[in-house]
């Protein structure tokens, strides 16, 4: 498998399916470790750092070829590749923005599936990512926890009886675990309500950051609630303290839904409608843009406002309309007025003539 | 270096990560003023890991008590603790034991909590001092080529070959 095999293919956590997939997305698990024999990136030479690389790739090939992991991994050494490749890898949540940006030698290992990969050298040495379509911690929390099983096997981590797997921040220290679902809150956001969950959320040390980590303002009314503190508690605690405040979330949104169309049906589909007719014919749209019109086609699609989209097809334009990916498709460097006139193609031609659903299964454009 | 807020030295270095990274250089005064609840700079204001360890020490440690404890170096990977207080970041695994007393109220202040009650890896029998060893005699090694004690340099080596000798080998089941 291949980076440009991945383009065409939609991902795991975009499939759109899973329990109350119309409002939570995804759930992720990350686990945060280090090596017990190098110092903490911050502190760690080039040298270190490769050594660090080899260390990681030698000990994920030998689990690899001996089939532990359900199917080869594809290891991409980010070091190496064009700019616009390791975005295409953020846009398509296998590697943060840190890692993103990050310099000297690191990597990730990606299962073919996008169901985990294996970031080398991002804050920690090792954060290992598993990502679940709909809501479904449990099942997340127990393949990361596989994954960590068998690559403590192979490297000796970093741990303390008192303070658990060492961080090289000491927020991520103990557990080491970020859990996190990424809830699709629209109609919260349209009625105003969201900074209220906000509050309330942070109030019982939960962290609330938008589709890419970025702040209240979130691309596409996509937000990630995670647990905020990584000691003193079992990672199913952790786990569990985020899954419980998720039905909670979904009753809210709902309601706000369940008021919008009430309240003001005509508005409300007024809005998905003009979304709609704007995405499916503009010339040249912006990235901000499209992702505010496709937040509306989403809530219209769920609330039956429109039939002939389906939410796998709306879950990858919000994806494939992303800067790198575009150029990814289009398989040129592209400047920003260029993306533009290339995304308002993009989404006309899988928004008009019977290309409308089915976005989940790969390679459909 | 002089407080931006009043003139005085500034004894207080703080970064701010949460609106994208600013550093602030701050008298002690000034300081207590700007991480005191209520304090004017700091509604809505959250100040990231390095604004807590400031928030903590800020609490009962007099300046030279701060410039004491700001020059303590792990002797492992060599990071002091100001650099830790700058950054926010540890250098090495070590440091959790080098600088527990200073790091157990951040921990409670940040998690509520100071002891680990999760998951614990299958092998993990080696203590802190051992687990660590290898970063400080690579750092040592380092060291040696740079000032061109070469002998040195070749006794480190031959010691760090050893202990990755004696390492329990990772499995190669497949």
């Amino acid at each position: 498998m291949t980076l440009d095999q991945l383009v065409t293919s939609s991902g795991e956590w975009l499939k759109g399916t899973g329990p109350n997939s119309e409002i939570v997305v995804s759930s992720r698990v990350r686990l945060a470790r280090n090596l017990a024999d190098y110092p903490f990136i911050s502190r760690a030479n080039e040298s270190d750092r490769a050594e660090i690389e080899r260390l990681v790739r030698e000990r994920l090939a030998v689990l690899s070829d001996g089939d532990r992991f359900d199917a080869k991994l594809m290891y991409v050494n980010l070091g190496e590749i064009e700019d616009v490749d390791r975005t295409f890898l953020m846009e398509r949540q296998l590697i943060s923005r840190e890692l993103c940006e990050a310099k000297g030698a690191r990597a990730v290992a990606i299962d073919p599936s996008e169901r985990f990969s294996v970031m080398v050298n991002e804050e920690d040495h090792l954060r290992i990512q598993v990502m679940h379509s709909g809501l479904d911690l449990e099942d997340a929390l127990s393949q990361a926890n596989h994954l960590d099983d068998l690559l403590e096997e192979q490297l000796n981590y970093a741990f303390s009886d008192h303070f658990g797997y060492l961080t090289a921040c000491p927020t991520n220290v103990g557990t080491g675990i970020r859990v996190s679902v990424m809830l699709h809150l629209s109609a919260l956001v349209m009625t105003k309500q969201i900074e209220k969950v906000f509050r309330s959320l942070q109030k019982i040390n939960l962290a609330v950051r938008g589709l890419y980590g970025e702040g209240s303002q979130a691309l596409g009314d996509f937000y990630q609630v995670s647990n905020q503190v990584t000691l003193g508690m079992s990672e199913q605690e952790l786990a569990k303290k985020v899954a419980d405040v998720v039905p909670v979330l979904i009753d809210y949104e709902r309601q706000a839904r369940d008021y919008l169309l009430r309240e003001t049906q005509e508005t409300l589909h007024d809005r998905v409608s003009r979304a709609y007719g704007i995405l499916r014919s503009a010339q040249t749209i912006s990235s901000e843009e499209t992702l505010f019109h496709l937040s509306s086609l989403r809530m219209g699609v769920n609330l039956g406002l429109i039939s002939e989209v389906d939410i796998p097809t709306v879950n990858k334009l919000f994806v494939h309309t992303q800067p790198a990916h575009l150029q990814k498709l289009a398989g040129s460097d592209l400047d920003a007025s260029d993306r533009n006139v290339e995304r308002a193609s993009y989404l006309r031609k899988h928004l008009n003539d019977g290309d409308r659903r089915g976005g989940g299964k790969s390679g459909s454009n | 270096m002089k407080c931006q807020k009043c003139n005085k030295p500034a004894t207080f270095h703080i970064t701010d990560l949460v609106d994208g990274i600013s550093e602030l250089h701050l008298c002690e005064n000034c300081a207590q003023a700007f991480l005191s609840p209520g304090g004017q700079d700091t509604s809505e204001v959250s100040l990231g890991v390095s604004g807590l360890i400031a928030q903590q020490l800020a609490v009962g440690e007099t300046a030279e008590e701060l410039a004491r404890l700001d020059q303590r170096v792990c002797p492992v990977c060599g990071v002091s603790f100001l650099e830790f207080r700058k950054q926010g970041r540890l250098g090495c695994p070590y440091d959790y034991t080098c600088f527990s007393k200073e790091l157990e109220p951040l921990l409670m202040n940040i998690h509520d909590e100071t002891r680990h009650v999760g998951k614990v890896p299958k092998r993990c029998s080696v203590d802190a001092k051992q687990q660590t060893q290898l970063i400080r005699l690579r750092r040592e090694m380092k060291e040696a080529i740079s000032s061109e004690n070469y002998e040195r340099a070749s006794e480190l080596r031959d010691k760090i070959r050893e202990i990755e000798e004696q390492r329990p080998k990772p499995s190669a089941r497949s």
